[in-house]
């Protein structure tokens, strides 16, 4: 199962059809996520980008079309696929009344064993030094992000979905994360985002979403 | 930021056990719920006050508390669960807690009953500690009052269960909170039933064995069904969100 062809692609999506309040989002939308590769969703707000992620994720039921998991169904092979996958939404599942520390070890305990030592390590490279222990309530927008942000340099899942990664950090933060998200792509990471921020990462493919949504490679 | 793993194509995710994923969501809804003092008050605030004006409202005298004892206080802790269930999933779901749990890897079913367990360890359990106290404030006697903590013991998990059901399902709606109520208290009515049933059958000096038997086959089935239908219904819930 973990010896695959480098090159197959890890998701692909068959001719999606959504609507929502009675608007089609997109229609005939296909698209495959190679390892090794950054995909960006584009479009206009309301345009959908969010809930394709969703689609792609498995959270959001409500499509016509296939998703497929290294080639099989993924509701077939629903373990496998969400144990590869990482998904940050633009709610970042952080507790307000939990601190990073305990809120890190409460979103890596499904996946990782990892000890403090580890988590702590994980958060200070996330640039929460010295607030690794204060209750998330107490923290900025751009902090808690962080946390859930802190996830990534911990992760080991070849699939990332990341919805709106860039809100709310700061300047060297994104800086950071362009290069985070960089260096797991060259390592055979594959990433999908959104986001409003000017990124331009070498090889980047789109999927635009909008009047006529289309994949660009 | 640097990610630890490389190259990610050798990277295979490692598996983390069942139990200790339960565990850990366990552990991390009890310290939330214990930093969150209100939500653990509240219930057993309420359970307290309605059963304290009983005697005062209607009448304090002994014949009279004795026979509605157990009914007051089944009631009154129905009423009190049916409170705080509408934030059984409610904060995870507004946090976005709730999608990682759908997205880890171990089964839903298993999270969601060791989130139905957390809930009913701060919701629940308080009210069967109390129990015995109110049990006096009504005149029922030493054996009767055991009894009673006895049938709470087996009936409020029966109601967390069932109650996250409901929680569940309305937890996509801006105002679930009567719904919710509409939805579960005719699913409640049997445990109420049962469980001043047994009560009763205690004050008269009838065997209870039966009684608690059939309590017990709700928790059993409520225990391994519930999640089921909960699991479902969030996955609906957060696929229409």
């Amino acid at each position: 199962m973990s010896e695959q062809n480098a090159s197959a692609p890890l998701l692909q999506a068959v001719d999606l059809y959504c609507e929502r309040d009675d608007r089609i989002l997109f229609q005939g939308l296909g698209c495959s996520i190679v390892p090794g590769t950054l995909t960006r969703v584009e479009g206009p707000n309301g345009s959908g980008k969010t809930t394709l992620l969703r689609i792609l994720a498995g959270l959001h039921g409500g499509f016509e079309g296939e998703v497929l998991w290294r080639g099989e169904s993924r509701d077939a092979s629903r373990e496998s696929f969400l144990r590869n996958l990482l998904y940050i939404g633009h709610r970042p599942g952080v507790k307000a009344l939990l601190t990073p520390l305990e809120n890190l070890r409460a979103l890596m305990s499904g996946r990782r064993e990892l000890d403090d030592a580890r988590l702590v390590d994980a958060l200070e490279r996330s640039g929460l030094s010295g607030f690794t222990d204060i209750p998330c309530q107490h923290l900025s927008a751009g902090q808690t992000r962080r946390v859930a942000l802190a996830r990534l340099v911990l992760s080991d899942e070849p699939l990332w979905i990341l919805d709106e990664a860039f809100t709310a950090i700061d300047h060297d933060g994104v800086a950071g994360l362009e290069q985070l998200l960089a260096s797991r792509v060259a390592q055979g990471g594959a990433v999908i985002v959104t986001t409003h921020h000017a990124l331009a990462l070498p090889g980047m493919r789109r999927i635009r979403l909008g009047q006529e949504s289309h994949c660009e490679f | 930021m640097n990610s630890e793993c490389r190259p990610v194509q050798a990277c295979v995710p490692t598996a983390v056990g069942v139990v200790p994923a339960m565990w850990a969501v366990l552990r991390r809804d009890l310290r939330v719920s214990l930093r969150q003092r209100q939500d653990l008050l509240n219930p057993l605030l309420f359970f307290v006050m309605v059963v304290s004006l009983f005697p005062l409202g209607v009448s304090p005298e002994v014949s009279f508390l004795q026979q509605a004892g157990a009914g007051i206080l089944w009631v009154a802790a129905l009423l009190s669960t049916l409170l705080s269930l509408d934030h059984m999933f409610r904060h995870d779901f507004d946090d976005g807690t709730l999608e990682q749990l759908v997205l880890q890897p171990q089964p839903l079913y298993l999270l969601v009953l060791a989130k139905t367990v957390a809930h009913w360890l701060v919701t629940g359990l308080p009210l069967v500690l109390v129990a015995p106290m109110l049990g006096v404030m009504v005149h029922l006697d030493g054996n009767s009052i055991a009894i009673l903590c006895l049938t709470l013991l087996i009936g409020t998990p029966v109601l967390s269960f069932i109650g996250s059901i409901g929680a569940a399902l309305t937890l996509g709606l801006r105002s679930g909170g009567v719904l919710l109520s509409l939805l579960i208290i005719p699913l409640y009515i049997p445990v109420l039933i049962f469980g001043t049933g047994t009560v009763n059958a205690a004050v008269g000096g009838a065997p209870v064995g039966a009684y608690l038997a059939l309590l017990g086959a709700f928790l059993v089935l409520a225990m391994t069904l519930a999640p089921f239908a909960s699991a479902a219904a969030l996955r609906i819930s957060l696929s229409n969100s």
